[in-house]
């Protein structure tokens, strides 16, 4: 079997290859974050850089600069923070079923660096179970490490171009995220139980979307679990799935 | 802003990112988790990923746009369809972005 031969290196350089798309589809982000940053946020430059270097969470960025543009004060910043990230711990529990046997030194990078994108990279790999192969970590690793990197040159560009980026979703680029989460999902939605599960999250998630604080997001995702679960509990018969393998 | 707001609203952000990142990836692994919980987190993929794309796609401009003027759905819709019949990833992308930027180029 060939993957049992991969080295670590290998999974390094996969894991970023696997994410370029990504790489595309945050570059507009990146760049307006940095410009909002210094400009209706208000932040100094290295308040801005230190957001991304520090922080490292997106839509949290996005959401304290324009809570900052309103002039919020840092507890109210703080605890949307919390709220806006806590879909990553659903991430985290996801992820952690695959990471018992790693030394612990190797969760606090691969935490730190857990993102939307790096997640939806790496979890098929986690889970193919036609790769027995050794070091996915790695290949986490190498995904996360281009984020980190592609995510501070975008803010720094940001930042330097000021306000004249803000028109940047306009070209499109965006999509390049939306059609790369398109082309991971789709393929893991294999039995009825996931497509309901992927039904419900994308309708719960368009009629919640007025919820404050991308709550929307995470009443959608319980909800979709919540169906995709009982879907497959019900299509089991009286019989308890967790027997079956 | 003071400079020493700005380092403890990012410390404090910080905080609450990594708090949550590190304690659900370094907690969960370590302790058995019940066989119903393991099988209601095998859905967080497709939820959590559907639950992120489809509104962003569904959702212009702060209202539904289900139409053939949204060119986020179109191309969204196409991008399913290839996805589901060739089962590859960089097809779906490329051919994705080709038919989005080409309908924008067109409508």
């Amino acid at each position: 079997m060939p993957e049992l031969m991969i080295s670590r290196r290998q999974r390094f350089l996969g894991g970023i290859r696997d994410t370029v798309p990504m790489l595309i589809g945050a570059a507009p982000f990146g760049l307006i974050f940095g410009a909002l940053a210094v400009t209706s946020a208000g932040l100094s430059v290295w308040g801005a850089m230190g957001f991304s270097l520090l922080v490292f969470a997106g839509s949290a960025q996005f959401v304290a600069a324009g809570l900052l543009a309103q002039g919020a004060g840092i507890p109210v910043i703080v605890l949307t923070t919390f709220v806006v990230n806590l879909r990553h711990a659903l991430y985290g529990a996801s992820l952690a079923l695959f990471m018992m046997h790693l030394p612990r030194r190797w969760l606090a990078p691969l935490a730190f660096w857990l993102t939307d994108e790096t997640y939806a990279v790496v979890i098929g790999t986690w889970n193919d179970p036609g790769d027995r192969g050794p070091f996915k970590e790695w290949y986490q690793l190498g995904s996360s490490v281009a984020m980190y990197l592609n995510w501070q040159c975008w803010t720094l560009t940001g930042v330097i171009a000021g306000n004249q980026f803000q028109q940047a979703t306009d070209w499109g680029l965006d999509f390049a995220m939306v059609v790369t989460f398109i082309g991971i999902v789709v393929p893991m939605v294999v039995n009825r139980a996931m497509l309901v599960c992927a039904v419900v999250a994308g309708g719960v998630g368009v009629l919640c979307h007025g919820l404050p604080h991308n709550l929307g997001l995470i009443v959608a995702a319980l909800a979709a679990m919540g169906a995709g679960y009982a879907v497959e509990t019900l299509s089991a018969g009286p019989t308890p799935a967790e027997e079956t393998p | 802003m003071s400079p020493l707001q700005e380092i403890l609203l990012i410390l404090g952000m910080l905080a609450v990112t990594f708090g949550v990142r590190y304690a659900s990836l370094a907690l969960t692994g370590r302790f058995p988790l019940p066989p119903g919980v393991i099988r209601l987190l095998a859905y967080v993929p497709v939820a959590v990923l559907s639950a992120l794309v489809v509104p962003y796609v569904v959702i212009r401009d702060g209202a539904p746009a289900v139409g053939p003027d949204n060119a986020y759905l179109v191309g969204a819709i196409v991008a399913v369809v290839i996805s589901y019949t060739s089962g590859h990833l960089l097809l779906t992308i490329i051919a994705g972005m080709l038919v989005f930027f080409g309908y924008q180029a067109l409508v």
